[in-house]
């Protein structure tokens, strides 16, 4: 699945975009878990959210090919 | 249409933003501009630079002039967010506010800047002479 990356994610993950390895149907939590393995530095965050197709989402909420996936660190507009 | 949402790599331009919101039955406008500081905690700022997700952005500023109108009684609504790099004293957002009596209005926009703060997908980063920071309004 394609994850989307803003702010300081993007210097995190190198990229403004990455893939992982995650079937159909795997929670937010489970995505959570899989970024902070193979990114240790989005641990040192504050917090951080992820967004499925333009709104926020809770940690059991499921994800699914084609679904837009973001990583939303604290955000600073204004 | 009473509500105008916009995201914007070009200068916002605040009398545009009033002049879109003024409308006959309203009695008071109320308007917020942010600006570029020249300093974060002692530390001189060159410049910032914003970064949008855009669309997602787009869906929270709405949702935000949905709950305005919910909550008070608000004419029309503009909230405008600049994105790129801007210098001191250039404006990153516009929020100009209509209602028929000033209480309103006032409530109406100290709410959508600080819930714009809280919940838009919007992100600054801080240029300092020797280096440069992603900043965390709420970590």
């Amino acid at each position: 699945m394609k994850v989307l990356a803003f702010g300081i994610v993007k210097d995190i993950f190198g990229n403004s975009m990455v893939h992982v390895d995650l079937t159909d149907g795997a929670t937010i939590d489970k995505l959570k878990m899989l970024l902070e393995e193979k990114y240790p530095r989005l641990n040192q965050l504050g917090s951080y959210m992820v967004a499925v197709n333009n709104e926020y989402a809770s940690a059991g909420d499921l994800v699914n090919e084609g679904d837009e996936i973001a990583i939303i660190p604290p955000v600073s507009g204004g | 249409m009473n509500t105008d949402i916009k995201i914007s790599g070009e200068p916002l331009h605040i009398q545009s933003c009033v002049d879109w919101v003024m409308s006959p039955q309203c009695g008071g406008i109320n308007v917020f501009i942010g600006t570029v500081r020249n300093e974060t905690k002692g530390k001189k700022v060159i410049q910032l630079e914003f970064e949008a997700y855009e669309s997602m952005a787009l869906s929270e500023m709405n949702k935000i002039a949905e709950d305005v109108f919910k909550k008070w009684p608000v004419q029309k609504i503009l909230i405008h967010h600049r994105t790129g790099i801007l210098q001191t004293g250039e404006v990153p957002v516009v929020i100009a506010v209509a209602a028929a009596h000033r209480d309103a209005a006032f409530n109406a926009c100290r709410y959508t800047i600080d819930t714009l703060k809280e919940t838009v997908p919007i992100w600054k980063k801080e240029i300092f002479e020797d280096g440069e920071v992603w900043v965390a309004a709420h970590p």
